[in-house]
């Protein structure tokens, strides 16, 4: 199972399923983390924490701790 | 609609129901993702003055305003942005409650048109709640240069709903915009969103909970039917319509509902951005190859430093000659004031009180700050307009992770540099509660407006020795200043995670908006009228009673000195425990209501015990400080009390607004005190061991 943290910079993949729950779910699913959606990784940030997606065509930073809810295809 | 504003208990519904239509005025309301230009949108109909920059979470609270067009009146609500109209921050819950439960005519949705796809998730959600809903497809001018071209038609007969371009930054399609508010808000031309049809599942479902509501005279039934099966109580407050689930023998997973919905709105969104708008890959990424320089892992820190000691650079050798130009002019008038009073034959204490006391202070107030003033809150402006804030949040997350604080904490202390009761109150963008008051509790150790001057008149004076080189010091110094500013902040947010506000990091999504062409022309005027004017201003209105009031107590004797001196021996012990000394101290806290009379006082304090006899202005105040025993250990200890003391009564207040605790916000008195004091004896016994 591959989740989206692991993700190498310079990918594009597609979301299997969301697995954040409460708040954070409501909040990644408002940005457009749906099942089926395309993401692209851009950048790590500094220490790895940060990483910069493509996300329905905005850039949105998620750190480790959210981004790993997020199982890809 | 059948839900009310008084079955609300809520706080934001405050500010709603301050907006009533009660004299046939028009509500309109302006909703949005967040950076979409709702307050540019804003000001531009209304003519105030929304503070606007290019982050996400720049307005937190409902701004209302007016307009009139074809004679008819307006009243526009300006609401926080918005991802969805579910999501969970006090920001966000101000503009849900307003769409879902306020009154207004007509919503206008103000999209991003270089990122449609995300921002008609919202408008999806907006149409469901009503039928008078205007797309406002803004930054048209952004879209064009990269190359996206919208089919305005296409999209608009999709949607059902009237669809305005704009460029609300350059006025492009705001008659238009004007024009469609009259139209939907009047009713004149009747709209039917269409709306997305979700799975059967969730469609019978809807079907079987219509009876139930219009039975219970609810208005938008198949709204509240969706809420009531994707949602809890935060949502549609009322316990009795959850019950109407069990009445209708309905059981589902919400969460899994909730999930299909934004699934569905989304894989619509995506359909009608593939079919309507068309973009140029090779324009989109150029903000990336930027922001792989300046968020890069090897530069991106030093860039941000090398900013702002530039910053810090420009304002001190540009302040230079326009400061001693207004210090001549002013300090030579006083000559003139003093003969005209003389000739009027106002007494000698008078004049005193007014010339040397009143005018003294303001003429002073007036030469030191407003130059660096009006060079430093310009360049910082730019650099909030570029979209560079978002990216110094970025850069720094890692170290606010490792201090258990919030990462958005990087973002409110940003706005602290303005202003700190303006960065407490942007701590609403942080939705937990523990990390919201460390970040409200630590906001106070970036300078403020008000701080600034201090520390920059200070080290100027201090450090400048030579033209060039002391402006290179200076700004290094400042820029040190900061930057322990901001250690402190992260040192303080961890010792309260560790201790009052044990927690662990809450989860934070960070947006990096597209780097947008700043207005050199509006950031001028609006960062010298309303802040710089603001500033100084308030300043001028503090300091002119303050030096009075220092000049009569500095005058009138109790015993062999006056009562100036018997205050100042009293805090004197203290004072000089921490390198400073008792003048120091007293006029820090004479500038409890507003920082920026901190020197103004102290001058005053040194001016009316000495006997100097005014010396040739340029070095007046370098002077002044020597003269009265500085030293390289006062100057660093006066910057850092000033970087570290309690915050001013402003703040103060609006912490306890915010915190709504009078606990919280002694603390918030007595810790950063309490800093400055450790901060400063830590720095004068070290010094007095070397030296
Ligand atoms: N180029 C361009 N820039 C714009 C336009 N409209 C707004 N901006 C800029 O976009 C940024 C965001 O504008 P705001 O009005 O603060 O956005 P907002 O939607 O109120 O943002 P929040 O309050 O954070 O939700 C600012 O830097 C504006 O100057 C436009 O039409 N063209
Ligand atoms: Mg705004």
């Amino acid at each position: 199972m591959r989740i989206l943290s692991d993700v190498p910079v310079g990918d594009i993949v597609k979301v299997k399923s969301n697995d954040a729950k409460d708040s954070l779910k409501e909040r990644l699913l408002a940005l457009g983390l749906t099942n089926g959606a395309d993401i692209e990784v851009l950048r790590k940030g500094p220490k790895n924490n940060l990483t910069v997606f493509r996300i329905r065509g905005a850039m949105i930073a998620l750190r480790k701790e959210e981004s790993k809810y997020i199982k890809i295809m | 609609m059948g839900l009310t504003v008084q079955s609300m208990k809520r706080n934001s519904m405050n500010d709603v129901r301050l907006i009533d239509n009660s004299d046939n005025k028009y509500v309109i309301a302006l909703a949005g993702n967040p950076n979409t230009g709702k307050s540019t949108v804003f000001n531009y109909l209304t003519g105030l003055k929304q503070h606007t920059g290019n982050w996400p979470g720049k307005t937190v609270v409902n701004a209302r305003g007016e307009f009139k067009h074809n004679n008819k009146d307006y009243i526009m609500v300006d609401l926080p942005g918005t991802y969805s109209l579910f999501t969970s921050s006090k920001d966000e819950e101000v503009a849900r409650d307003f769409i879902c439960y306020g009154k207004y005519d007509a919503v206008v949705v103000v999209a991003d048109a270089t990122c449609l796809e995300r921002n008609l998730n919202l408008v999806f959600q907006i149409s469901e709640i009503s039928n008078n809903v205007i797309l406002c497809i803004n930054l048209i001018d952004e879209a064009k240069k990269k190359n996206i071209i919208i089919d305005k038609e296409g999209l608009e007969s999709e949607l059902g709903i009237p669809i305005v371009l704009t460029a609300a930054r350059s006025g492009i399609g705001m008659q238009k915009l004007k024009n469609t508010i009259e139209q939907v808000s009047h009713n004149k031309k009747r709209y039917e969103p269409n709306i997305v049809k979700y799975n059967s599942n969730i469609e019978k479902n809807i079907e079987t909970l219509k009876p139930f509501l219009e039975k219970l005279n609810i208005s938008n039934t198949r709204w509240t039917a969706l809420r009531l099966l994707d949602s809890e109580e935060d949502v549609v407050p009322d316990k009795q319509l959850h019950s109407l689930l069990n009445k209708a023998n309905i059981t589902v997973d919400k969460e899994v509902i909730r999930e299909q919905i934004s699934e569905e709105n989304y894989n619509y969104a995506n359909k009608l951005k593939q079919n309507y708008v068309s973009e140029d890959i090779k324009k989109i990424n150029l903000d990336k190859k930027i922001d792989d320089i300046i968020t890069s892992k090897i530069f991106g820190i030093p860039i941000m430093l090398s900013l702002l000691g530039l910053i810090f650079w420009i304002t001190i050798q540009g302040a230079n000659i326009p400061s001693q130009i207004l210090s001549d002019i002013l300090f030579g008038f006083q000559d003139k004031l003093t003969l005209l009073f003389k000739t009027l034959g106002v007494s000698d204490f008078l004049i005193g009180m007014l010339v040397d006391g009143l005018y003294r202070t303001l003429a002073w107030v007036v030469s030191v700050m407003l130059p660096p003033m009006a060079i430093f809150f310009p360049l910082f402006t730019l650099l909030e307009d570029l979209g560079y804030l978002p990216r110094v949040a970025f850069n720094l997350d890692h170290m606010f992770k490792k201090s258990c604080a919030h990462g958005k904490q990087s973002l409110t202390m940003c706005m602290g540099f303005g202003c700190n009761a303006a960065g407490v109150i942007g701590c609403r963008i942080i939705e937990s509660p523990r990390e919201r008051l460390i970040a409200i509790l630590t906001n106070n150790f970036v300078p403020c407006n008000g701080r600034f001057p201090t520390i920059i008149a200070v080290s100027t004076a201090i450090f400048i020795t030579s033209k060039i080189s002391g402006g290179i010091i200076s700004a290094l110094s400042i820029t040190i200043i900061v930057v322990i500013g901001i250690l402190i902040t992260l040192l303080v947010s961890y010792l309260l995670s560790k201790t009052l506000l044990k927690g662990i990091p809450s989860t934070f999504t960070l947006e990096l908006p597209p780097y947008r062409a700043p207005q050199i022309g509006r950031i001028i005027y609006t960062s010298i009228i309303d802040r710089t004017i603001f500033v100084l201003s308030r300043a001028v209105l503090i300091a002119a009673p303050a030096g009075a009031i220092t000049w009569i107590l500095a005058n009138i004797n109790i015993g062999d000195f006056s009562i100036l001196i018997h205050i100042s021996n009293l805090l004197d012990p203290i004072a000089r425990m921490i390198g400073l000394d008792g003048f120091i101290l007293m006029a820090f806290i004479v500038g409890l209501p507003a920082n920026e009379i901190v020197l103004p006082v102290l001058i005053m304090a040194y001016l009316s015990t000495g006997t100097l006899t005014d010396i040739g202005s340029s070095e007046y105040f370098r002077q002044i400080l020597i003269d009265n025993g500085w030293t390289y250990l006062t100057a660093l200890n006066v910057m850092l009390f000033s970087l570290l003391h309690w915050p001013c009564s402003t703040t103060l207040w609006t912490i306890k607004k915010e915190t709504g605790s009078i606990k919280w916000t002694v603390v918030a008195f007595i810790l950063p005190t309490a800093i400055a004091f450790i901060v400063c004896f830590l720095t004068t016994t070290i010094y007095r061991l070397i030296f």
